[in-house]
């Protein structure tokens, strides 16, 4: 029971760190290219250690995200917690793809989540394709991301070892 | 240590669950469903730690610079500022005339006195909320007497309204937002118009100006105030300046463009108006209103 609450403060401490990253005051052309910090972070641990972070976890950090970035409710949750569903059913299998690999998956999963807020946000009828410079920026942060995730799971890896989060 | 008997639904079974629950909460929010409302109100306390310790190193940096200041550059400071009291001091005693012969004038009239807004400052936090809008979130909510559609402006002029009133912070539509309407007037005419923003940070549209007497109705320069029409701004309040008139022939309305008199996105502090209803009669004097 202990072994099973080891290093939750750190699981939890790097999601609050995520989250501060994710909605840091920037220049509006570099907010458009920053990466999703949570969206990575929750995929490494639902890698790392699926029977602790999944949906649920992902959900919640979505929820998390609504309220911050006062998007509908339910919008950045759907697409956290459809992330975290692919990377838990697939654990096994990309703990085994090299880190490129690795990184281009993770880049269509932002991808996927973006496209699925993109679309709500379009439903709903926001007018932010004017606000778009193209209609291809939303994809943007998925480049980002697909760029850091090496990174990401290398230092993530590492403190995860030094923690012995298992 | 993986235990040996999954407990709890399996994963498909929760995914699905957590789609359909989000997707609910999608709707709900979308027909703006009022016990969903007052829960996003609850729950933003929940991120406001997050919100406030982003903000927490800006603060740091204000509090340090005001600290660290040399004794000259306060002096030189404080002497400026004494200055424009000064200037907005004397400017106020003619105001205070106005004012007093504005309210007898009414009272000639027999219209109702215009009444004191109550104002309180509010910090700007420095988050950042999602690129496809213009919004910014502000240190002040519903524990503070914020509602849902408050009047916010800046020094300058008019800068946007409530939209989201947490317990401890607000979310403000500015004015610029691509999705906001705001009714304004010319100054110079009294010609009324509806002021759109068009997603871009210098930019307001003014809509329904029609392209005959376009020359009588308004100009470039031009002020523009708000009109108090459709009862969520009080009337009064600077808005923009004209800066571009063109002739339309083929709508029949004429383009316009405004800028936008507030510093939109470069402030810090900005206000929030309380208005009164425009109810009272003509006997409430100003003076014990005022306050409130």
């Amino acid at each position: 029971m202990l072994r099973r609450w080891q290093g939750m403060w750190f699981i939890f401490l790097s999601f609050i760190g995520s989250m501060m990253l994710d909605i840091l005051p920037l220049p509006s052309w570099a907010a458009f290219w920053w990466p999703d910090w949570s969206a990575l972070v929750l995929i490494y641990w639902c890698i790392a250690v699926p029977h602790r972070v999944g949906v649920v976890t992902g959900w919640s950090v979505g929820i998390f995200h609504d309220l911050l970035n006062d998007t509908l409710l339910g919008q950045q949750a759907l697409g956290l917690c459809l992330i975290a569903y692919l990377c838990v059913k697939w654990h096994r299998r990309l703990r085994f793809f090299p880190l490129l690999q690795q990184s281009i998956f993770v880049g269509g999963l932002v991808a996927m989540k973006d496209f699925l807020v993109f679309l709500s946000a379009w439903i709903e009828g926001l007018g932010l394709i004017q606000h778009l410079p193209a209609v291809w920026t939303f994809l943007y942060p998925a480049v980002t991301s697909m760029l850091l995730w090496p990174w990401i799971f290398v230092i993530l890896r590492d403190f995860r070892r030094f923690y012995q989060i298992t | 240590m993986k235990p040996l008997f999954v407990s709890g639904p399996s994963l498909n079974l929760r995914v699905t669950l957590l789609v359909l629950i989000s997707i609910s909460l999608m709707i709900a929010e979308y027909n703006r469903s009022d016990s969903l409302k007052s829960l996003r109100t609850q729950l933003s306390a929940l991120v406001y730690p997050i919100q406030y310790l982003v903000n927490l190193p800006v603060k740091a940096g204000q509090w340090l610079s005001i600290n660290f200041n040399s004794r000259m550059q306060l002096l030189s400071e404080n002497a400026r500022l004494h200055e424009q009291n000064q200037q907005l001091l004397a400017s106020q005693q003619q105001f205070e005339e106005l004012n007093s012969e504005n309210t007898r004038l009414r009272k000639l009239l027999g219209a109702s006195a215009r009444i004191k807004d109550k104002v309180q400052m509010a910090e700007v936090m420095a988050v950042r909320l999602t690129p496809f809008s213009r919004k910014i979130s502000i240190n002040k909510g519903k524990n503070h007497g914020v509602f849902e559609g408050q009047s916010v402006i800046d020094a300058y002029g008019v800068l946007g309204q409530v939209i989201e009133v947490g317990l401890l912070s607000s979310v403000v539509r500015l004015i610029v937002d691509s999705d906001h309407k705001l009714p304004v007037q010319v100054v110079r005419t009294g010609r009324q118009a509806v002021a759109e923003g068009k997603g871009v940070i210098d930019r307001l549209n003014l809509l329904y100006l029609p392209n005959q007497d376009i020359k009588n109705s308004i100009k470039v320069g031009d002020l523009l105030v708000t009109s108090g029409q459709g009862g969520h701004f009080p009337p009064g309040y600077p808005v923009g300046i004209v800066e571009e008139v063109n002739l339309d022939i083929a709508q029949p309305y004429a383009q316009v463009q405004a800028v936008p008199k507030a510093l939109l996105e470069r402030n810090r502090e900005v206000l929030l108006i309380w208005t009164d209803n425009p109810e009272p009669s003509v006997e409430t004097v100003p003076n014990n209103i005022g306050g409130e």
